[in-house]
């Protein structure tokens, strides 16, 4: 079943948002701490127990998937919806703040990044790719043999 | 007839916006193959195309919601907006490698509080260097250069007035076009290209849309480890910016 894929995946994004929530009221934040990344954490635990008892059949895969390679088409649409006419008319004291925090920020990222050591990653990341990127019919025939074995 | 045409774009306008999005990406895979020999990839044209088109929305509309302002394009702003680009966040996590993103935990933490310190810091002393005197003014400042949405939550709690409150959310806008169009410049300068990077990268820029944008415009692999972290970065600067930053500042300016 397609939709049981995808009501996982909304299962899921609900419960995280509504435990941000919690957080953020047990912190006394006006804000949602860290919803959609419970969610996220949520899901992978998802999987994992999905693959281990055998349940991930194709179809679920799919539900949640058809997700996935909608993320960028959906970015886009977010970037096209921004109040960038706000950002470019904002002056001086908003260009320097921001710009300023983006290349300090760039900067930390490299640094970070050079802490330990650099690997490009496992092919499971790459596949993963493939299908964030919308191209689902470029995966390898035997990818899912290849992600079963890292499983094990 | 384009008077009808226009109906059947307001009457299915998530349908609209499914065809005029898919096509801004057809186009910009072909621009970026043909234009660029495939050295820029083609999501980054697109959310750049994208954001221009914002542009032109907000200054032909005068509204704040870019091409979603137009109602025959309305549907952007459902496609677009914070429910489903959550819900296709989250959809990312199943590829996820476990493995990868338990070793980068560390990482991720640190980035975290260097990306709300960092940000925070540069805000306040622009703030201060033009001329902002009082404690309120400056943490507001301060927190729309963290994100967008940390700015006003900081603002409205601690009574900012609405020109600071206006500055602060301009701060962490700009701040996010700019993550968007500057991530894949600069992604192979700071190392960029693996899991455990992109989970000190989304912590660091926090900004989720700036970071969604960024890494879809980048790599796609890398989307899920930057979200995963970035997600966080909005309420973790919600939670320190009216409280431990507010009364550090106050602190220091009296």
């Amino acid at each position: 079943m397609i939709i049981a894929g995808v009501a996982l995946l909304a299962a899921c994004t609900l419960v995280g948002v509504y435990l941000g929530d919690l957080l953020g009221v047990a912190l006394g934040v006006k804000a949602n701490v860290g919803g959609v990344g419970i969610a996220m954490i949520l899901l992978i635990a998802a999987r994992v127990w999905l693959v281990r008892t055998g349940r991930l059949t194709k179809n679920v895969k799919f539900g949640v998937e058809f997700w996935g390679g909608m993320y960028i088409p959906i970015v886009v649409a977010m970037a096209a919806q921004q109040n960038v006419v706000a950002a470019v008319s904002g002056g001086p004291i908003v260009i320097i703040a921001a710009l300023g925090s983006l290349a300090i920020c760039f900067a930390a990222v490299a640094l970070l990044s050079r802490l330990g050591g650099r690997d490009a990653g496992s092919p499971e990341v790459a596949q993963g790719g493939a299908i964030l990127g919308g191209d689902f019919d470029e995966r390898p025939a035997d990818a899912s043999a290849i992600s079963a074995s890292r499983k094990g | 007839m384009w008077h009808g045409l226009e109906h059947v774009f307001v009457e299915q306008s998530l349908v609209a916006a499914f065809a005029v999005v898919g096509a801004l990406i057809l186009v910009s895979n072909v621009a970026a193959k043909k234009l660029t020999n495939g050295r820029v990839h083609g999501s980054a044209i697109a959310i750049v195309l994208g954001l221009a088109l914002a542009y032109v929305g907000g200054v032909f509309t005068g509204g704040k919601k870019g091409l979603a302002d137009i109602p025959a394009l309305a549907g952007i702003g459902l496609m677009g907006g914070a429910m489903l680009r959550d819900f296709a966040i989250v959809a990312t996590a199943f590829e996820v490698d476990v493995v990868e993103a338990r070793r980068a935990g560390l990482v991720g933490v640190l980035a975290l509080a260097l990306g709300t310190l960092l940000p925070f810091v540069v805000g306040t002393l622009t703030a201060v260097a033009f001329g902002y005197h009082d404690a309120v003014s400056i943490t507001t400042i301060g927190a729309g250069a963290i994100t967008y949405i940390v700015g006003p939550v900081t603002g409205a709690a601690l009574g900012a007035d609405s020109t600071v409150m206006a500055l602060s959310i301009a701060t962490g806008v700009t701040k996010a076009v700019g993550v968007m169009v500057g991530t894949p410049l600069v992604a192979k300068l700071i190392g960029l290209d693996n899991p455990r990077s992109a989970m000190a990268y989304g912590g660091l820029m926090g900004t989720v849309s700036g970071v969604a944008g960024g890494l879809a415009a980048t790599d796609p692999k890398l989307v899920p480890y930057g979200a995963l972290t970035a997600t966080f970065h909005t309420g973790i600067g919600c939670l320190v910016g009216p409280s431990v930053l507010f009364l550090t500042v106050r602190a220091i300016v009296g």
